[in-house]
């Protein structure tokens, strides 16, 4: 058991420092690479609760697709950290006002927090037993059975989200040479390929 | 105190001593696949390969890795320091902790997990970043250029790799890695699935950059890509994570698709040579096959790698997992 919790507050320790080095980092890419930190130990905390199906979806999905791109975008960024340090005390007013703002709508938000009735239900929705099956097999009874309309609409919302990025960048340019490889196969000898004789001294 | 000895010393010391016996092995093997690497190649191009150091030239491996230890570490001094170092340890050590779920026979594996299939889709998804970390902290172009190379590379053809595993995992019915092999008892999963297994072993070749997929290490054109700025140890440490990653490859492709430990056929002289010895002998078999076409194939173009990773393996993977599903379904064959 005492393995268990020295465990426990090692993943916990070091995922708050790193989400904390997330923001305190100067160093945009270190920045991704803290977030990544605090992923993996998230991970390792799920593992902990016995959620192993969540903890793997949350490396592979987060740490192995999202933090990916992150990193290209951010690597790709021409940063001068000397200028990134200056008006901080210009921009401190406003960024201090925005954050208390914050604060006090999540605090109105905590304070105010109760359940309503129907959601005893929807918590109460049947499990399988958790003992017998293995909880990938848990989860999927239930989204693919409870929650399947809500499960198909997430997947829709992803779909149009994904095709709108798509549309917003897509350009079509002007003087860019494709290879199309249906062109190159129809190309025969007799077309494109002549002998010729050439008398000496005259050229073609 | 004979309690705490019990309860957290020793099992703990066993699974200090489990975790040597599969590093060790697997380390002489990395060091050995360089050694056949190049007797193969060698033999495919009428060579002799390396054959002065030792019978055969067996201690090039040895004398390989000695002159590397010896080699002085340079940083550049426009690098990164912290993640110049890390990017390689990073690599290895990911390219080792997979093996902790691999099952090398009937219950012979470390960590029999639920989920062990996934964990090593997740490691294996891990290994772009330490290509890209050092791509970056390099801080030089060449080595920056394959790195984003790479990591375009890597992702686009995890997503075939997902798909083909969700095929194999719709067939088993289970994730667990040992479930998946026995499963496959009665058929080896490369039958029924026989394009998919075609799709994986090219997709595992672009997973692992190599050739005909080597773009990230272009030595005509990035001179050596990633690891350009490497040196000694840390050069080591991406070399060995390379060809630990390809036996791990190997090794998932024996449990996926040919079986893993199980023999050939179920029956008497087969049945005599026991599991890790059959699991080994296909684990080189599919070694052999990344040799082989490293001997064969030209470098590929990169529109053609993104062409056919994007618009040819993910529609016919994305396909066959409709299609099992709905076999299986109608076949009434599916685990409830």
């Amino acid at each position: 058991m005492i393995v268990q919790a020295l465990t426990f507050y090692l993943f916990s320790a070091v995922t708050v420092v790193a989400a904390v080095m997330v923001i305190a980092a100067r160093n945009p890419v270190h920045s991704v690479l803290f977030l990544i930190l605090a992923f993996f130990n998230s991970a390792g905390l799920f593992v902990l609760m016995g959620a192993e199906f969540l903890a793997m979806v949350l490396v592979v999905v987060y740490v192995g697709a999202v933090a990916v791109l992150f990193l290209f975008v951010v690597m790709m960024l021409d940063i001068d950290f000397l200028e990134l340090r200056q008006g901080f005390l210009h921009y401190l007013p406003v960024g201090g006002l925005i954050g208390l703002i914050l604060l006090a709508e999540l605090l109105a938000v905590a304070g105010g927090w109760t359940f309503a009735p129907e959601a005893a239900q929807s918590v109460a929705a049947p499990l399988p037993p958790l003992a017998e099956v293995p909880n990938t097999d848990a989860l999927g009874r239930l989204l693919y059975t409870r929650y399947v309309y809500l499960f198909q609409a997430a997947g829709l919302v992803l779909l149009v989200a994904m095709v709108g990025a798509i549309v917003l960048t897509l350009r079509q340019r002007e003087g860019v040479k494709r290879q199309r490889i249906a062109d190159q196969l129809r190309r025969r000898p007799g077309e494109v390929v002549e002998v010729r004789q050439v008398q000496p001294g005259q050229g073609v | 105190m004979v309690e705490f000895w019990w309860t957290y010393v020793w099992p703990t010391a066993i699974i200090v001593l489990e975790v040597v016996a599969i590093l060790v092995p697997l380390l002489t093997a990395v060091a050995y696949l360089t050694y056949v690497e190049r007797k193969v190649m060698g033999a495919m191009q009428l060579r002799k390969g390396p054959n002065v150091v030792g019978p055969f030239g067996l201690l090039q491996p040895i004398a390989d890795g000695m002159k590397l230890f010896f080699k002085e570490t340079v940083i550049p001094s426009g690098a990164n320091p912290v993640v110049f170092v890390i990017a390689p340890m990073l690599t290895f050590i990911l390219a080792l902790i997979a093996w902790a779920v691999i099952p090398f026979g009937e219950g012979m594996v470390l960590a029999d997990i639920n989920v062990g299939i996934l964990y090593l889709f997740a490691i294996s998804s891990l290994g772009v970043y330490g290509i890209v970390m050092a791509g970056w902290a390099s801080n030089s172009r060449y080595a920056f250029l394959a790195a984003v190379r790479s990591g375009a590379q890597m992702v686009s053809y995890e997503i075939s790799i997902g798909f083909i595993i969700i095929t194999v995992l719709l067939s088993a019915g289970s994730l667990n890695l040992s479930d998946i092999v026995l499963a496959q008892k009665t058929v080896w999963f490369f039958i029924p699935h026989l394009p998919m297994f075609v799709i994986f072993l090219v997709s595992i070749l672009a997973e692992t950059n190599r050739s005909p997929f080597d773009l990230p290490e272009g030595e005509s054109e990035l001179v050596a890509g990633f690891f350009v700025e490497y040196s000694a140890m840390t050069f080591a440490m991406f070399f060995l994570g390379e060809y630990a990653n390809m036996i791990l490859m190997s090794a998932l492709a024996t449990v996926l698709f040919l079986g893993g430990w199980l023999p050939p056929v179920d029956m008497v002289p087969f049945t005599w040579v026991p599991g890790p010895i059959w699991f080994c002998l296909k684990i080189a078999l599919v070694l052999f096959f990344f040799l082989w076409v490293r001997a064969t194939f030209p470098r590929f173009r990169y529109d053609q790698l993104m062409r056919l990773g994007w618009k040819v393996f993910l529609p016919l993977s994305l396909v066959w997992v409709v299609l099992t599903a709905t076999v299986l379904q109608y076949a009434g064959w599916a685990q409830s």
